[in-house]
């Protein structure tokens, strides 16, 4: 390289900063122009005869790896092509993870769609009684109900809880015991679904004789929503300014009233944003279900009694029977949960910001 | 000092009667709020707890080995089941699921982290966000209906290119409902966790590590390789140790995508294979007391992984938050 570059003067010593500050660089259209030579050599060979069966966009990005670190290589250097094929590599990463979330938001809505809009509103208000799996009709009106009871009486148990055991760690937490509540909130966000299922039987069912119910449902949801809000608590309480403490402390104000009228309060906004996250990931947990309550293909009011409904359910069910109505179904069932995980969602991302603690 | 001390004594009188008050009222809400973390600590003790005890019966009752048969007859007289198979799906479906998702998570994290321009960053966070708020029967749906028929050439190619692997050989030429694919569904379900965990690493890097690196003509990926990965080692473990805690978990896009098969086959684009939590949902509805007992032993061991999986997770993101404290 040196023997090409026009100064004289420069030296082999000068070494990676004179090949960066003057050294010679690829064009800014490089990467656009590797990519048409490999789009070209990809589809002649393609259509020449197929180098061991590999389809065209496959052999387009190693070509275009090869030709780009070639050239980059022959002309800036090995530093300047491992830099680019890493670069490269990395936008190829995000291409491989945004390309399934597509690929399923768009299979859900197009085939979701088809059903739930041939039976509409139908398929939003009738239930599955007397619905053979074979014909098409019926709806999810029962799964949705049960649903939304279901993840309602999850959130109201696991707030309190959650809220006072948040309150501990930010305003009492010191030592030993703080440190291991803090520690296994964490290790509790990993604990499979389906465990929780599996304790809430024995514990609710075989130890404590209640027959499985919507509400069994609800005490294993809660055991994944916990982390969760303590987490998100935890964060809100952190940021309401110490100012605002030690004001109320300076009136005489005991530390535990303090907390009931001036922390929680300021907080309560993004608590609330963190209870519906918390409701928006447990609505769509299929794996409990299935252990603690039986599915209902009837309207079920009665979240305490009897075997209920759940869209997460209602799906699994649907595919399971695996006929074409059925499977028809399942996506429109999919389609109704994606939607109320969206509404969960929004509504905590729109809470967030229109009651947005003032931060400083 | 003994002299000054009686104006003080008139205080004293007034300020306890005071405190005793609120000392009280205080004392009481710490006990509560402490009450409620200790309630959390309770649970995870009964969770093991309630396993244990419910799985007892059947344990006593199994006549072949627990840990090393592949059969899962437990309503036979006498019960003969192991978890053999299912320990061997659920290490190959996870190990899958890590080779695919954690290259590739740390990849969008560091292009969210350093290579992407600020609105692209943030719109591409709030889309792994979204992936990790799809409910897993979607993606089980997703998986059974539309990867699976276009993942069927993908190892077909493995069979015909790299079939001298035993690992890609496939002796019944059907390339669906097999480990494989459940592997990458699960790869697809636990990227987020990866990516989101990295990310936050990602972020603490301090900028002069980073600015100091390109000042002395690092290239981008040289100060990725020399300031970032050295720091942020330890996170990554510990994110792809919590992506695999996930994978180990997952139910029912598994359950869905796998022929149920008690057996160890490593040829794993053939059909069959099982896992922990799948044979779990499986086999719930139709399973005698002893049945059921076995099954919570299964659960049991889950349990007990998920828990070593999370806790030496946890446990290297807490040393290295003090090591970052320090600095």
């Amino acid at each position: 390289m040196s023997v090409t570059t026009p100064e004289p003067t420069r030296s082999t010593g000068q070494g990676s900063l004179g090949s960066t500050l003057n050294g010679r660089r690829l064009p800014r259209w490089a990467p656009l122009a590797s990519a048409a030579v490999a789009l070209v050599l990809a589809v002649g060979v393609t259509q020449v005869g197929s180098i061991v069966g590999l389809a065209w966009p496959v052999l387009w990005a190693i070509f275009f790896l090869v030709v780009q670190t070639g050239w980059s290589f022959s002309t800036e250097g090995r530093r300047h092509a491992v830099d680019r094929l890493a670069t490269t590599l990395i936008y190829g990463c995000v291409i491989l993870a945004v390309a399934p979330l597509l690929s399923v938001l768009f299979s859900v809505v197009s085939r979701g769609a088809a059903t739930v809009l041939t039976d509409f509103p139908s398929f939003l208000t009738e239930t599955m009684r007397n619905v053979s799996p074979r014909k098409p009709g019926g709806g999810v009106a029962q799964a949705i109900v049960g649903t939304l009871e279901q993840v309602t009486i999850a959130a109201l148990v696991a707030m309190p809880l959650s809220i006072l055991a948040a309150v501990y760690l930010v305003e009492y937490g010191r030592g030993r015991l703080a440190k291991t509540v803090s520690f296994f909130i964490d290790v509790m966000t990993g604990v499979p679904s389906i465990v929780a299922g599996l304790f809430i039987y024995t514990f609710w069912v075989l130890t404590a004789g209640f027959e499985r119910s919507g509400f069994a449902a609800s005490l294993a949801l809660v055991i994944l929503m916990i982390p969760v809000v303590v987490r998100t608590t935890e964060e809100m309480l952190k940021i309401v300014p110490n100012d605002l403490r030690e004001a109320a402390y300076a009136l005489g104000i005991p530390k535990w009233k303090t907390i009931l009228r001036i922390v929680i309060p300021t907080a309560l906004s993004g608590i609330i944003t963190g209870v519906m996250l918390a409701v928006a990931r447990v609505s769509g947990e299929t794996a409990p279900l299935l252990l603690t309550v039986v599915l209902s293909q009837s309207m079920n009011w009665n979240p305490f009694a009897g075997p209920q409904a759940a869209l997460p359910t209602f799906v699994w069910d649907q595919v399971s029977s695996g006929t074409d109505a059925s499977i028809n179904r399942a996506w429109g069932g999919a389609l109704v949960l994606i939607i109320l995980v969206v509404i969960f969602y929004t509504a905590a991302r729109l809470l967030a910001r229109l009651f947005a603690p003032q931060a400083h | 000092m003994r002299t000054a001390s009686p104006p003080d004594d008139v205080a004293p009188v007034s300020r306890e009667s005071r405190t005793v008050g609120v000392r009280a009222g205080d004392r009481a809400f710490k006990g509560f709020a402490a009450g409620a973390g200790i309630t959390v600590l309770v649970i995870m003790g009964a969770i093991g707890a309630f396993l244990v005890w419910k799985s007892i019966p059947s344990l006593q009752a199994n006549s072949a080995n627990f840990f090393t048969s592949t059969d899962w007859f437990p309503e036979d007289k006498p019960p003969t089941f192991g978890i053999a198979a299912l320990l061997f799906g659920t290490a190959i479906t996870a190990s899958i699921a890590m080779l695919l998702a954690v290259p590739v998570g740390i990849g969008i994290a560091l292009f969210i982290a350093f290579y992407a321009p600020r609105p692209v960053a943030a719109a591409l966070a709030f889309v792994t966000d979204l992936l990790a708020a799809v409910p897993s029967i979607i993606f089980g749906l997703w998986g059974l209906a539309v990867l699976m028929p276009n993942m069927e050439g993908t190892a077909r190619w493995l069979d015909e290119y790299l079939g001298w692997i035993p690992l890609f050989q496939n002796d019944l030429n059907i390339y669906t409902k097999s480990l494989f694919i459940a592997g990458v569904v699960l790869a697809i379900m636990v990227l987020p966790t990866v990516s989101a965990v990295s990310r936050e690493v990602f972020v603490q890097v301090p900028r002069e590590h980073i600015e100091g690196a390109l000042a002395l003509g690092a290239t981008r990926w040289e100060m990725v390789r020399m300031a970032v990965f050295p720091f942020a080692r330890p996170g990554m473990i510990s994110a792809a140790m919590l992506g695999l805690g996930r994978a180990l978990g997952e139910t029912i896009a598994v359950a869905l995508i796998l022929s149920a098969a008690f057996t160890i086959n490593w040829h794993i684009t053939e059909p069959g294979g099982n896992s922990f939590a799948a044979n779990i949902a499986l086999k719930w509805n139709e399973a005698g007391p002893i049945g059921l007992s076995a099954l919570i032993a299964s659960g049991l061991v889950l349990f007990v992984i998920t828990l070593a999986v999370n806790m030496v997770a946890r446990w290297i993101v807490a040393r290295r938050a003090e090591f970052s404290g320090a600095n």
